[in-house]
């Protein structure tokens, strides 16, 4: 090892060691943003570093660095602007168009190793770079498709082909068998690698397609981990210690991530890959006897004596609430209640929102301080000391019917929102929800519904609450 | 010993360090922690300065253009989305959010 090379591997380590020292830090709200910085601060000095190795040991073609720096410059611009603008309510697919363009390059990368090396490549560059362009390449096609269901561009609905399991089969054998090719014959390098680059790319499709587009959170944070796990390989490949120990950093927390919350969906890891929920498949099975008795609607004005008379109340919002841009309205009613002297609270269910966490940053956006917002297992034993809980664009997970085995939502941990003295649920219309059965909560004794868009309704409330108080 | 021997070990052993850590994010920082992650994977992007060294074909070119503006958007735009998130987390209490403020901006020098 030369001495740029001993310098580099050192400055890579330090790198890698402020990555997890970053994310350690993401353990509280307080420390988190420091915790971001510092891992930037570890990725400033690896591109560094990796420069200084560049020019120190000297360049093939100096158009491959002008044509490299282009690349950052204009890959920097468009980063920015994408961050900056985006909204907080989009904030899962832009995650899932960073999941594409890592997978992408990570990709590119291994191919690059492939397919432009001097030198007929070593087993072990073929085998670790072979492995980095077939997740790298599957990442790439299905994270652009999970993006596009997210956005709406791409149908949300599962979509299944005929004999897609013929299809999946034909995509992964194909892409199996140009790897092995592709290690095994070197006189055709360069055909077996595009062949496993496309066979890749096409499963994918095949992998997202069939997946429907509220399961999408689970699909973007196990893309996540395949990217994690390109980038490690890419690393393996060039044998790169920055790389390696990043990759499989990402590659843990999206596997982390993705059990939770599968876990939270109260269906197995498998069973959510394997698509096909949420297009009315449930809904069969379920429909045929629904809950017994009426729903009661009640008005603003009445939910706002309600509110005012309370002495605890427990806001519980679903991502309808963020549909209807009625965050920062439902955040006014609640520092409206309080200095009143009401408590008030903010349940938070692990799925509520499009991706873990989602409903926190909203809630965080509309100035919500972070100590309100509470966990389901903190949570469900305060409900029955609340005066109301006020539900607003949550179905499914309020569901009681959850508790008992032989419904679509069967053993789902949902918010106990029914312990509640009074519930009024805000909604839009009578629709099911994603589960497609009924909700039982709704013809609950003590359960009021109020009809109509969440922030016209909401600001109905304010206005009648602001009365009340004065 | 065989450098590929290394790079294993190194991997399986940041794959525990990793689940070890995130295993402790609460669930309100789960989607910045996505975010958070989802820029370190762009790390790629050094693996593109390195292989620019040996490049001298136009495929090559190519290859290291794309690649670069993939992995830069990743990375760039990753750490600037999260950063923004996680300036929105704000503390009930003064004191602590006021802590927290100052000490940010210190990690920002």
């Amino acid at each position: 090892m030369s001495v740029i090379d001993t310098i580099a591997w050192f400055v890579y380590l330090l790198s890698a060691v402020l990555f997890v020292f970053g994310l350690h830090e993401m353990n509280s709200p307080k420390t988190a943003r420091r915790g971001n910085r510092v891992s930037a601060v570890g990725m400033i000095i690896a591109v560094v570093m990796a420069f200084i190795s560049l020019f120190a040991k000297g360049f093939v073609s100096s158009t491959a660095v002008i044509v490299l720096v282009i690349g950052i410059v204009l890959g920097a611009v468009a980063g920015i602007v994408s961050a900056k603008r985006v909204k907080m309510t989009d904030m899962p697919q832009l995650v899932s168009i960073f999941n594409t363009v890592g997978g992408g390059a990570a990709a590119l990368v291994a191919l690059n190793d492939i397919l432009t090396s001097k030198v007929a490549p070593t087993t072990t560059v073929l085998v670790t770079a072979g492995l980095g362009v077939i997740i790298g390449s599957v990442t790439f096609s299905g994270s652009l498709i999970a993006a596009g269901k997210l956005q709406g561009i791409v149908p949300g609905k599962p979509m299944v082909l005929p004999a897609q399991i013929v299809w999946n089969n034909i995509a992964i054998l194909g892409a199996i068998v140009s790897f092995v090719l592709l290690i095994v014959d070197h006189s055709h390098t360069g055909l077996w690698a595009v062949l496993t680059t496309v066979f890749a790319l096409c499963y994918g499709l095949l992998f997202v397609f069939p997946i429907g587009g509220a399961d999408m959170p689970v699909v973007i944070s196990v893309l996540n981990a395949c990217t994690g796990t390109a980038v490690a390989m890419s690393g393996l490949a060039i044998g790169n210690v920055a790389l390696i120990v990043a990759g499989a950093l990402v590659g843990a927390a999206g596997v982390t991530l993705s059990v939770l919350m599968a876990q939270a969906m109260n269906r197995p890891l498998l069973s959510v890959l394997a698509g096909g929920f949420g297009g009315g498949n449930a809904a069969a099975g379920a429909g045929d006897e629904g809950p017994e008795g009426t729903m009661k609607e009640t008005t603003a004005d009445d939910v706002a004596v309600q509110l005012v008379y309370a002495q605890k109340v427990i806001f519980v919002p679903g991502f309808g609430l963020a549909q209807a841009q009625a965050q920062r309205t439902l955040a006014d009613l609640g520092e409206l209640l309080k200095n009143h002297g009401v408590e008030i609270s903010y349940a938070i269910h692990p799925v509520a929102g499009r991706m873990p966490g989602h409903m926190n940053v909203l809630l965080a956006e509309a100035n919500v301080p972070y100590e309100e917002l509470i966990d389901l297992d903190d949570i469900n034993p305060q409900f029955s000391s609340a005066n109301v809980a006020l539900v607003v664009g949550a179905n499914d997970v309020t569901n009681p019917a959850a508790r008992r085995p032989g419904t679509a939502v069967s053993g789902m941990p949902i918010l106990d929102v029914d312990h509640a003295q009074n519930v009024v649920v805000i909604k839009r219309g009578r629709g099911k929800g994603y589960a497609g059965i009924d909700n039982e909560l709704y013809y609950e004794d003590n359960t009021q519904m109020l009809f109509g868009d969440a922030k016209v309704e909401l600001e109905a409330i304010i206005a009648s609450v602001k009365e009340l108080i004065n | 010993m065989n450098p590929l021997v290394v790079s294993i070990t190194l991997f399986v052993l940041a794959l525990m360090i990793g689940v070890e850590v995130i295993g402790k994010v609460p669930a309100t920082l789960h989607t910045p922690l996505m975010s958070g992650a989802n820029s370190i994977h762009g790390i790629v992007i050094v693996g593109v300065v390195l292989v620019a060294a040996e490049s001298d074909s136009v495929l090559g070119y190519i290859f290291i253009f794309c690649a670069a503006v993939l992995g830069t958007m990743n990375v760039v735009g990753g750490y600037v989305v999260t950063d923004r998130m996680l300036e929105m987390f704000k503390s009930s209490k003064p004191a602590a959010s006021k802590d927290s403020k100052t000490k940010g901006e210190g990690a920002a020098k």
